[in-house]
């Protein structure tokens, strides 16, 4: 006998779960990428990059002007407009708190009084590995300040704890070193950050390949920040759109709830009884 | 003629110069900028009545493409 379901059961059945909010600081986002805006070509391949990525937070260094070159050349604002993107001014090249609180006062002052920032306090040119120390101290001089700090970070779950609790929005552990696009070398402490955490934590720096950031995602990160591994693919924006199913793919894995992993099963998927013969 | 320091250069300028005619002066009026003299931000509505100073230090920064 055929056996209808009412047709608002089907609806539930065939719609992915409901997800939670992806919320920072005070706004909602859609997507759970965010992404860098360096290292393309050219101004062309950064905006079909991002609009593949289906990113709306966007990474921008800030930089002194070039004095005496053509002040007209078109600039990255022009093919990344602030009214269409979450700029996230962050500061890149920076190794001490004051260099850092200083490049993201003058973010503020350039767009208009902008709040959200992200904060990385670099220890060591060679790896890039980040400061803690100036890392804390900087994040304290910012939230005082009243911005809304998603703060980079090594992967010590103390050191986020600590960031979280002088009150960073967001908390960014390095999944592994920047532009080194090894993927995810510690998914425990990862596990740890996430376990703890009552904000949201954003896996940044170290992604590779879309199947890292499906696992940065898989692991309950709330969202993964890359520039690297889609501005240095073969395809940028073959890459791009790769990262935002990896990161959606595996947003969907976690809140799934994947199958517990056994060595062998003695389980087959198939009927054991009705065997010819 | 007075001499500042502009993105760590030494440049020489009109005296009685404001920030907002230096900005023009450098092709950027309209563009997103910012600006720190002497260590401290100057809020774009006080560009046109900020006069450079001789040994001024001044920083004029933009967003550019970063991770």
């Amino acid at each position: 006998m055929e056996c209808l379901l009412p047709a608002a059961l089907y609806v539930r059945i065939t719609k992915p779960m409901q997800d939670a909010p992806f919320q920072i600081a005070d706004r909602v986002y859609g997507s759970r990428l965010l992404v860098g805006t360096g290292k393309y070509k050219d101004f062309t391949e950064t905006r079909a990059a991002i609009d593949a990525s289906g990113a709306e937070i966007v990474t921008v260094a800030i930089r002194r002007v070039n004095i005496g070159q053509d002040a007209q050349a078109p600039s990255l604002l022009d093919y990344l407009p602030p009214s269409q993107f979450t700029y996230l001014p962050n500061t890149a090249g920076c190794y001490s708190a004051d260099d850092a609180v200083r490049t993201l006062r003058l973010a503020r002052e350039l767009l208009d009084g902008h709040k959200l920032v992200k904060l990385e306090v670099l220890g060591d040119a060679h790896s890039l590995y980040p400061n803690v120390v100036e890392t804390l101290r900087a994040a304290e001089t910012l939230v005082k300040d009243g911005f809304d700090v998603m703060v980079y970070t090594s992967d010590d779950p103390i050191i986020a704890k600590q960031l979280e609790e002088i009150g960073c929005c967001a908390i960014m552990p390095l999944a592994s070193l920047i532009g080194s696009g090894m993927g995810i070398l510690n998914p425990w402490n990862l596990k740890l950050i996430i376990e703890q955490a009552r904000v949201p934590v954003i896996v940044d720096a170290g992604v590779g390949t879309a199947s890292d950031a499906a696992i940065a995602m898989e692991l309950g990160c709330d969202g993964v920040l890359m520039n690297t591994a889609i501005a240095a693919a073969q395809q940028p924006v073959l890459m791009a759109s790769a990262m935002r199913k990896g990161v959606e793919a595996g947003r969907e894995a976690f809140l799934a709830g994947r199958m517990p992993r056994k060595l062998y099963s003695a389980s087959p998927s198939s009927p054991t009884t009705g065997m010819i013969g | 003629m007075i001499t500042i320091t502009l993105n760590g250069e030494t440049r020489q300028f009109d005296p009685d110069l404001n920030l907002a005619q230096l900005v023009d002066r450098l092709g950027h009026t309209g563009h997103r900028i910012a600006i720190e003299r002497n260590g401290e931000i100057v809020p774009k509505r006080l560009h046109g009545e900020t006069l450079l100073l001789a040994g001024d230090r001044l920083e004029i920064v933009v967003a550019v493409g970063g991770g």
